[in-house]
Order: C-alpha cells, then structure tokens, then sequence
C-alpha cells in the first residue's frame, strides 16, 4: 500500500526566554494507512495535542514533515478536518448553520439544492434531524459533539482528527457517541486519528494505538495493533481474548512502564 | 390582584409623591423657587398661584414665533439632530477602529495609552478648542459630541473582538476563511453585543454633553432653551426643561437598549 499520511521525525520545541527550549515531542515517526483508525493515548502532558495540533497545521513542528498524499502539511486546511473537545459549534448558528457554514464554504460549486441535501444528509447521518433548527446552547453536550462530527465529515476531508473528542462528556453519552462515530466509519471509510486518555476508547475504536512516552521529549512508546473483528460490539468484546491482551498492554505501558507521578 | 405588580405601581407613586413634598419644602425656603403646582400650570397651562392666565411650554410644543422664538419640541429636536450626527460619526469611525485594536496587537500597543488620556477630557474642555476650529454652532456641537462619545464605542468594539473565542478561530482556520469572512462570520457576530454596549453608553454620554455644549454655544436647542429660561428669570421653565432631558434621554436608553437586545445572539434575537 502507498503511503498516505506519514509523520517524518517530528519534533516541537518551545522557546523559553533565558532558558533552553522545551522539548514537547521529539522524533515522531509514523505512517498511517488510508481508511485507518488510530488512536493516540498518553498520560496528560505527553504532547499528543500538540502531535494533532501539528498534523492539523494549527500548530507548526519544528522539525520534520508532515506529508499527506504526497504533499507537505503546510498550515490548516479542510482536507484535514478537526472534532474539537469542546465541539466549537458557533453559538449564533443553528445546528444546520453550523454544518451548512462549513459546507458552503469548502464546496462553493453546489448549487442550492446539492447544498441542502448534503448538509441534511449529514445532520441525519448523526440523527439530529428533530434538532436541526436548534441553537447549540438548546441541545445537550453529547448532541453537539455529534453536530461536531457531523460537520467535520460534511467537507468530505481525507482525515478526521479528533481531540479527545469525548473527554468531556459522561460515560454513559460517551458510549452512544462511540457506536455513533463506528457505524458512521462503517458506511463512509475515513482515515480518523483519535487522541484519548481512556483505555476502552482506544481499544474500541482503533485499528491501532500509538502509545506516548511522558513528556518532556515525549515519543512514541509503544504501537499496539488491534486485532479485533468489525462490527465490534462493546458487550461481547469483554471477554474476547484479543481485547483483554490489547487492554493489559497498554495498561502496563501507561501504569508500569510509564506510569505518572502525581506532582 | 397580583401582589408583585402591585408594589411595582405603588412604591413608584410613592417615591414621586415624597419627591414632590421635598421638592415643596425646597420652594418655601428658597426665595422664589417655584412650586411644584406652579410648575405643572407652567407646564400645561392654567392659572399660577398670583393668578394669571399662562400658556404652557407643553401645552403648544410646536409653534413658531420667528428664528429666535419656537416651542419646545424644536429644541427638542435640535438636540437630537446634532446628538445622532454627532453619535452616528463616533460608530463609523469608532467600530472600524474598535476592530483593527482589537484584532492587532501593534494597533493596541500604538494607540492604547492615547485613548486612556483621551477618554477622560470633560467636553466643555475641548468645546473652546472645537468652537475655535470650526466657528459655526453646529459643527462645535457635533464634532465635541463625537471626540467625547467615540471611547466607549472603540474601546467596547476592541474588548469584543479580543473576546472572540479561541477556537471558534480554529474553526476558521481549518476552513481557510479569508480575513474578511473572518470578519463578518466570526468577529461581529461576537462582538455585536459589545459593540452595542459602546454605543449605549456613546449615547449616554452624547445625551450628557449635548445640553452641556449648547449652553455654551447658543442659538437652539434644549441646553440653550433651559440657559435661556434662566436669563429671562423664568425658574420654572428650568425644571421642566431638566425632567425633559431626563424623560428623552430614558427613552434613547431604552430604545439603544431593544435595538442592542435584537442584534444579541445570546438574548434570542436572530438576525435570520
């Protein structure tokens, strides 16, 4: 397979005035396949926000490259759309103006009509049609991720990045948001990466999981692949042995070999 | 009946009717001051206490004697004519450069300190300056009522911007908006409410400096009218003149503050 996305000795340091840089991330190598699910877990601090940050392009590395298709990531583009954690929805917006926003301004060869159907098909394919003339501040923290999500896949991007997509949300919304996103990757193939802190998630959802280091340098630690079947169906996963082998390994990078001092 | 709405309507009448009394002890020590019931007569007409016949200054707010003589509502609007001239100049100007502060460090580091000394110059001091640039009536009075009024209009606009979110600009760059859908899909829907307090306030103040200015320049206008009364030794005419300014400068609030609400996001008034 051609390589599609491929992170080249990422490093990221920030300056600090009077002192010597600070080495968020270094040397990150990584490729990632079309139509994969990776997710990237770590201990708070590891830099895998500033990791999605520079694939993004909302954030510059400051060394390596970021190549996507055989072009270099330079700067933030609809091809490389975002899920924020906290849904960035604009609150002047309704749910469908959230989405059509978007849409009309990475596809201004629709016509009217193409526009309508696209942006409805997406509000439907997150079964928000009852809520779509919603302001964002009238629907619940779990509805709006998924206008988060629906918006993001509507511009038909070659990546969907997500930053701890779920994190603030309860467990129990958390997990209807994660059979969402699973059907929805069952019927449009995307390439996602996930960033998360929660174990289950990443097992879950991935294809694999890129384990970080603690930061400061923080690397790439370990890859886990995830050798379970799809659909995956989170009751039945509980006692299948590829789950459990996958959940102890990243247990024991995260809580042994890594494990994180409080301070 | 609904006890709530009853305090609502009652304690007001029962502050106006103290307000009253204190005004009536007022007029028995000052030597001439008027009554109140002298003022309400001289208001909407009647028989005064030394029992003559008087037209009230409401009673025919619209006539015209000659240049120098005309009813109230004139000087009314005159006033108005020179606050919203004055006032509309500060928002053209004042939001455009309430935006370039806010979303430009170097704008704020260059211009910030010139408004913080800028802001606090009383209008009577920068009347003489402006009546000696312009030499006409009108222009003074506007042109002091825009350098007073633009502060609050500039320096809301720019706290408005500033407090656009940071990732709603994320948003905007993963789109790849160019600066001025930015701008217009981004900034002002944010920063509309602020830009509204501004002028609030603008206006307020506008309202504030207009009687101030007109005193001091003449000609027409409720600021001359009340001056005038004085110099004709017509008391009353004062107090009414000043419950005038009170009344229409409620209204402009008021009015500012429904306009401020429509445009506000947060209060449900959707533009489309």
């Amino acid at each position: 397979m051609s390589k599609f996305l491929s992170l080249e000795g990422i490093e990221k340091r920030f300056p600090i005035p009077g002192k010597e840089d600070y080495i968020a991330v270094t040397d990150v190598s990584l490729e990632i396949k079309k139509n994969e699910i990776i997710s990237i877990i770590g201990h708070s601090g590891c830099g895998k926000s500033t990791l999605l940050n520079m694939i993004s392009g909302l954030d510059a590395q400051t060394e390596g490259a970021i190549v996507l298709e055989n072009k270099h990531v330079q700067g933030p583009g609809p091809e490389r759309a975002v899920v924020f954690q906290n849904h960035s929805l604009l609150p002047w917006l309704t749910v469908y103006q959230n989405i059509e926003m978007a849409v009309k301004k990475v596809m201004p060869e629709l016509t009217t009509k193409e526009l309508k159907e696209r942006v409805e098909k997406f509000v439907s394919m997150v079964n928000l049609e009852h809520a779509k003339d919603k302001l964002p501040d009238e629907i619940s923290g779990g509805m709006k991720q998924r206008v988060g999500i629906a918006r993001a896949l509507a511009i038909k991007p070659k990546v969907l990045l997500m930053d701890e997509p779920f994190g603030a949300l309860d467990s129990l919304t958390r997990a209807n948001l994660q059979e969402h996103l699973m059907r929805i990757q069952e019927s449009v193939q995307n390439t996602v990466i996930i960033i998360t802190h929660d174990i289950d998630e990443a097992v879950l959802l991935s294809d694999r999981v890129i384990m970080m280091t603690n930061g400061p340098e923080a690397t790439i630690g370990e890859i886990l692949e995830v050798k379970l079947p799809r659909p995956r169906d989170r009751v039945a996963l509980q006692s299948h042995p590829e789950y459990i082998r996958c959940r102890e390994a990243i247990l024991s990078f995260l809580y042994e070999k890594f494990a994180k001092e409080d301070e | 009946m609904n006890s709530e709405l009853l305090k609502k309507l009652f304690l007001p009448v029962l502050v106006f009717m103290i307000i009253i009394q204190v005004w009536a002890t007022i007029a028995t020590l000052v030597e001439e001051f008027p009554t109140p019931a002298d003022t309400y007569v001289a208001a909407f007409g009647g028989v005064n206490s030394l029992g003559d016949e008087v037209e009230g200054v409401l009673s025919d707010p619209f006539y015209i004697e000659n240049q120098d003589s005309k009813g109230i509502f004139w000087q009314i609007l005159a006033s108005l004519q020179r606050v919203f001239a004055g006032f509309g100049l500060a928002i053209l100007v004042g939001v455009p450069f309430g935006l370039m502060l806010g979303m430009s460090k170097m704008a704020h580091y260059a211009f910030d300190p010139f408004i913080q000394i800028f802001k606090p110059i009383s209008p009577l001091a920068w009347l003489p300056l402006l009546l000696f640039i312009f030499q006409d009536i009108n222009m003074t009075a506007i042109s002091t009522i825009f350098i007073t009024s633009i502060w609050p209009i500039i320096i809301n606009t720019a706290l408005g911007v500033k407090s656009v979110n940071k990732d709603y600009l994320n948003v905007a760059k993963v789109l790849q908006f160019t600066p001025m859908e930015k701008i217009t899909k981004i900034i002002l829907p944010v920063s509309i409410p602020y830009i509204f307090t501004g002028m609030r306030l603008s206006l307020g103040i506008a309202w504030l400096v207009i009687v101030a200015a007109e005193m001091l320049t003449g000609g027409i206008g409720i600021g001359f009218w009340i001056w005038d009364e004085y110099n004709n030794l017509n008391y009353h005419n004062i107090i009414i003149g000043i419950i005038i300014v009170g009344v229409v400068g409620y209204i402009l609030d008021l009015i500012m503050g429904k306009i401020a609400d429509y445009f506000d996001y947060r209060k449900k008034g959707r533009v489309s």
